[in-house]
C-alpha cells in the first residue's frame, strides 16, 4: 500500500494527474490523510546527474537511422536526440511538438502543419519546414526501408507552403496526426538524405557517441528549444538483453531504470527496496493467428470452437502474472480511443467449443499449432494450456515448437496456425488498416472481407465521433464472431525505476513512459 | 634445413590450408541458413516491395560462387567489407570486438593458467592426501556447474548483496585500466572457475603419470625433496599434455565463452556474432567464423609446436 501511495505522489509531483485520477486512486490506497506536505508535492524538477538507463532489446546490428528502428533499444535511442511533429499524450490526445498548430479541411484530405520556429539542429542549423518535409518524402518514398513506409503509403503529396507542411491525402483521414506521431518519423536535417545515421535531431540529448548493441552516450542539448524537459546533465542507455541481468543492474544500482520486466519476477522485483516496479496496460497484444483462407481453418465453426476452447482468465495469471488483461479475439481494448464496450466478452466454454467443433464436421485429425519461443514471452506455455483447455473440449491441438531462428520470416504470416503478438497502435483505423484489410501486407490471418475493407475505410474518413464508434462497433463484431484471430490477453508494458527517479508518468503508448523517461523525470 | 623449422613450415603451411578449407565450409554454411537475409534484416516489418529493394541493394541475386570468390578476394585484400545490416565497417567493428574478447580471455588466462598449474603441482605433492582432495573436489565442482549458474550466483552474492563488483560489465573506449580491470572482474572470475578445474586435472594426471617413471624414482633416491622432483624433473617432461589442455582452454576463452558476455553484458565477439546470425548479417558472420577459425588453428599449432620442441629427441636429431 505504500508503494501504491508513493506512486500516486510521485504522479502529483510531476502534476499530471488528474483531480478525478488521484482521488480514485487515492481511496482506493485509503490514505488521503497521510498525503507529504505541498511544498514537497510542487515538485520542482532538479537539473544535473547522468542516468543511466537498461534497455532489453537491442542489437550490435541496429543503425541510428530512425527509419530502421524495429526495437526497443534504437527506439528509445531516437527518443533520445529526436522529435517528431506530434506526440500522443498518456491519454490519447495530440500533442504539439515540431509542429505548432494543425487543421484538415472538412473531409480530412488536405492537412495543414504549421512548424514551429526558431528550433534548432544538434549542428546548429535551423530546423525548417523543408527538413520537416523531406524527413516524410525519405520515409514515403517507395524504395525507402523504414518501418514508417506502410503508414505513408495513403499520402499523396507532401509540400511545403510558407512555414507550413501540406499533405494532401487519396482517402480521407481523420486520424493522420496519430499516424504521424509514429517514432519512425523523426525530423532530420534534409531529411537524413544524405546520411541517414547521423543521430542529429531537435532532440533533448545529443549523441555524443553510440556503440549498437553495447552502450549509447548523450549529453543535454543545451539549445534544447523545449525548456520543460531533459533534466540531465547526460543520459547513457545501456544495451542489457539479460533479463536477470538487467534486474540485478537495476538492484545493484548500476542502471535507474529498466524495460521489460519479466511478469514472472515483477512482484518480486517490486518487493526490493529503492526499486519500483510501474506497470501500465497498453494495447499490445498476444495472439495465436489462424489462415481464414486455408483449411481447415476456412471453416467459421471450427474457428469458434478453437475460440471457445482457450482459457484467457488462466493465460492472464499463468503467463502474465496478473499483468495484463483478457483478450476478445479482436486487436482491440479499452486502451483505444472510441472503443465499443458493447460487444460481451467470450469466455473458456467447453460445451460451446464441443458444439461448434461436431458442426464444422472436421475429421478430428490432429490440428498443429507452430509455436516459437520468440512469438511472444511465455508463448510456449501459453500453446500448452491451449492445448490442454481444447482436449476438455475434444480438439485435437499438437503443438510444433519451433527454433526462434527464422520464426518471422518462415512461420509467422506463412504458415496458416501460429502464435505471434501484436505491439499495439495508437488508434483503432492503424491497427484495422495493419492488419485487417483484404489488401493488407500483414494481414496475417488472411481475413480478406470486402464489407469490412469498406467499414475501415469510411470510419478512417468519418470525423463524427459518434458514428465513427459506432462503425468501429461493427468492425469490432464481425472480427470477434469471424475473424482469424484468437487473442487470448492484452499485456502490460512493466518497467521498474529505482527510487531516486521522480516524475515519471505512466504512458499505455509504449514501455518507458512512451520512451520519454529521460525527457520527464530527475532525480531527487 | 633443420628439421625443426622444416616441421614448423610444414605446420604453417598445414594450418593455412585448414583455414582456406574452413573458409569454404563457413561460406557454405552461411549460404545454408534457412531464412533469407533481407526478411532478416526487415523483420516484421517487412513488405514485399522493401525486401525488393533491399535484395537488390544487398546484390543477393548474383550466384554463390562469384560471391564466396569476391568475398575471398576481399579478405585477402584485407577487406572484410560492410554490416549489411547497419553499414558499420565489419574489420573496424569487429576489431574493437576482438579486442574486448582478448582482454577478457587474457586477463582470465593470466590467473588462471599459472593457479591450475601450481594449484597441480600441489595436488601430485600432497596425492591422495587432504590438499589434493580439497583442490579436486573445488575444481571439480566450478567446472561441473553451467557457466552462466555461476554467473548468477556470482552476481547475487557480489553484485547485488555485497555490492563489491559491478554486474554489468560493459566497457567502452574513454575507460582507464584500471576501471576496465574493474568492469570485468566478475566475468573474470566466473572464466577463472570455469576453466581452472580441467587444466588443473590434466596437468596433475600428467605429471602423475610421469612420477611412474625410472628418473623420478632416482631423483628420490639422490634425496630431492619431492616438491623439487617434481617442478625440475616430473613437470618439463609432462608438458606436452598440460600445453595442450591450456591451449584448448585459451582457444574456448576466445570463442566460446558467448554465455558468460551475455549474463554480464560484455561487448566481446560471441555476442556480436550472435546477433548477426540472427539477422542473416552473412559478411560479418563469415568473417567472425574466420576469426573463430584462425584463433582455433592457430592457438594449436603453438601447441604442437610447443610439444615437438620440449621432446629433446626432436630438437637434437642425430
Amino acid at each position: 500500500m505504500k508503494d501504491d501511495l508513493a506512486k500516486l505522489i510521485d504522479r502529483i509531483d510531476a502534476a499530471r494527474l488528474s483531480r478525478r485520477g488521484f482521488m480514485g486512486g487515492a481511496a482506493a490506497v485509503g490514505a488521503l490523510a497521510t498525503l507529504r506536505t505541498p511544498a514537497y508535492a510542487a515538485g520542482e524538477p532538479k537539473k544535473g546527474g547522468t542516468l543511466k538507463i537498461g534497455v532489453g532489446g537491442g542489437e550490435t546490428t541496429d543503425a541510428l537511422d530512425p527509419g530502421l528502428s524495429d526495437s526497443p533499444a534504437p527506439f528509445s535511442v531516437g527518443r533520445q536526440w529526436g522529435d517528431t511533429i506530434v506526440n500522443v499524450t498518456p491519454t490519447g490526445e495530440i500533442e504539439m511538438r515540431l509542429a505548432e498548430t494543425m487543421s484538415a479541411n472538412e473531409d480530412g484530405t488536405v492537412w495543414t502543419f504549421n512548424i514551429r520556429q526558431g528550433v534548432k539542429f544538434h549542428d546548429g542549423s535551423d530546423m525548417t519546414v523543408d527538413d520537416v518535409v523531406a524527413t516524410f518524402k525519405r520515409h514515403s518514398d517507395e524504395n525507402s526501408k523504414s518501418g514508417a513506409l506502410g503508414i505513408m503509403k495513403g499520402i499523396a503529396d507532401i509540400k511545403a507552403e510558407g512555414n507550413a507542411v501540406v499533405m494532401t491525402l487519396s482517402d480521407g483521414n481523420a486520424d493522420l496526426p496519430y499516424l504521424l506521431s509514429d517514432y519512425h518519423l523523426i525530423v532530420q536535417p534534409k531529411g537524413g538524405v544524405d546520411n541517414p545515421n547521423a543521430g542529429i535531431g531537435t532532440g533533448p540529448y545529443k549523441v555524443v557517441s553510440a556503440d549498437p548493441g553495447v552502450r549509447y552516450a548523450f549529453e543535454k542539448n543545451a539549445d534544447d528549444w523545449d525548456t520543460t524537459r531533459g533534466h540531465y546533465d547526460a543520459v547513457e542507455i545501456l544495451v542489457i538483453n539479460d533479463a536477470t541481468a538487467r534486474t540485478s543492474a537495476l538492484q545493484s544500482g548500476q542502471v535507474h531504470m529498466i524495460n521489460r520486466i519479466d511478469p514472472k519476477v515483477a512482484k518480486l522485483l517490486g518487493r526490493s527496496p529503492n526499486v519500483q516496479v510501474k506497470n501500465v496496460s497498453g494495447r499490445g497484444h498476444y495472439v495465436f493467428i489462424m489462415h481464414c483462407d486455408t483449411a481447415p481453418f476456412d471453416n467459421n465453426d471450427l474457428r469458434l470452437a478453437l475460440k471457445y476452447a482457450i482459457n484467457r482468465v488462466e493465460m492472464v495469471d499463468k503467463i502474465l502474472d496478473g499483468y495484463g488483461g483478457v483478450g476478445n479475439d479482436t486487436p482491440i481494448n479499452a486502451a483505444y480511443p472510441l472503443f465499443d464496450e458493447t460487444v460481451p466478452q467470450r469466455a473458456y466454454d467447453v460445451e460451446k467449443a464441443k458444439e461448434h467443433y461436431a458442426a464444422s464436421g472436421h475429421d478430428g485429425s490432429p490440428i498443429e499449432l507452430l509455436v516459437a519461443d520468440t512469438a511472444f514471452p511465455g508463448a510456449v506455455d501459453a500453446a500448452a494450456l491451449f492445448q490442454q483447455s481444447a482436449e476438455a473440449a475434444g480438439i485435437p491441438l499438437v503443438i510444433k515448437r519451433l527454433p526462434d531462428d527464422g520464426y518471422w520470416s518462415d512461420v509467422w504470416n506463412v504458415k496458416p496456425f501460429c502464435a505471434s503478438y501484436w505491439g499495439g497502435r495508437p488508434v483503432q483505423d492503424q491497427m484495422w488498416s495493419t492488419a485487417y484489410l483484404s489488401t493488407a501486407d500483414w494481414n496475417d490471418t488472411k481475413f480478406k472481407r470486402e464489407d469490412v475493407d469498406a467499414l475501415i475505410l469510411q470510419a478512417r474518413s468519418e470525423t463524427d465521433l459518434a458514428v465513427r464508434k459506432e462503425l468501429y462497433g461493427k468492425i469490432y463484431k464481425i472480427v470477434n464472431e469471424e475473424g482469424g484471430v484468437i487473442c487470448p490477453m492484452f499485456n502490460d508494458f512493466i518497467d521498474a525505476h529505482s527510487d531516486t527517479v521522480m516524475g515519471w508518468i505512466d504512458n499505455p503508448n509504449y514501455e518507458m513512459s512512451g520512451g520519454f523517461a529521460s525527457s520527464l523525470t530527475w532525480f531527487a | 634445413m633443420h628439421p625443426v623449422l622444416k616441421l614448423v613450415a610444414q605446420r604453417l603451411a598445414l594450418g593455412l590450408l585448414l583455414l582456406l578449407a574452413a573458409s569454404v565450409l563457413i561460406f557454405i554454411g552461411t549460404q545454408i541458413l534457412p531464412g533469407d537475409v533481407a526478411q532478416s534484416i526487415l523483420g516484421q516489418s517487412a513488405t514485399p516491395q522493401s525486401l525488393a529493394n533491399l535484395r537488390e541493394e544487398l546484390g543477393l541475386n548474383e550466384p554463390a560462387i562469384t560471391r564466396y570468390f569476391n568475398w575471398l578476394g576481399g579478405i585477402l585484400h584485407g577487406d572484410l567489407g560492410r554490416a549489411l545490416t547497419n553499414g558499420q565497417d565489419i574489420a573496424t567493428a569487429m576489431g574493437k570486438r576482438l579486442g574486448n574478447t582478448l582482454f577478457l580471455a587474457s586477463c582470465a588466462a593470466v590467473i588462471a593458467v599459472p593457479m591450475a598449474i601450481l594449484l597441480g603441482l600441489i595436488a601430485v605433492r600432497y596425492q591422495g592426501r587432504w590438499p589434493d582432495r580439497v583442490i579436486s573436489t573445488i575444481t571439480l565442482a566450478t567446472v561441473s556447474v553451467p557457466e552462466f549458474l555461476l554467473g548468477y550466483i556470482a552476481v547475487y552474492f557480489l553484485s547485488v548483496q555485497l555490492q563489491w563488483f559491478p554486474s554489468l560489465a560493459t566497457v567502452y573506449d574513454g575507460m582507464t585500466l584500471g576501471e576496465k580491470l574493474y568492469a570485468v572482474s566478475m566475468p573474470v572470475l566466473v572464466l577463472v572457475l570455469v576453466v581452472l578445474g580441467h587444466m588443473m586435472r590434466m596437468t596433475r594426471a600428467a605429471i602423475l603419470n610421469v612420477m611412474q617413471s625410472a628418473y623420478v624414482e632416482t631423483a628420490e633416491l639422490k634425496g630431492l625433496r619431492k616438491f623439487t622432483i617434481i617442478a625440475r624433473h616430473a613437470f618439463p617432461n609432462a608438458i606436452a599434455p598440460v600445453v595442450n589442455v591450456v591451449m584448448i582452454n585459451l582457444a574456448y576463452l576466445v570463442v566460446g565463452v558467448v554465455v558468460v558476455e551475455v549474463v554480464f553484458v560484455y561487448p566481446g565477439m560471441g555476442q556480436y556474432l550472435v546477433d548477426h546470425v540472427a539477422k542473416r548479417d552473412v559478411p560479418v558472420v563469415q568473417a567472425c567464423g574466420l576469426v573463430f577459425a584462425a584463433v582455433y588453428i592457430g592457438l594449436n599449432l603453438v601447441a604442437d609446436l610447443v610439444s615437438i620442441l620440449a621432446n629433446p629427441r626432436l630438437r637434437h636429431p642425430k
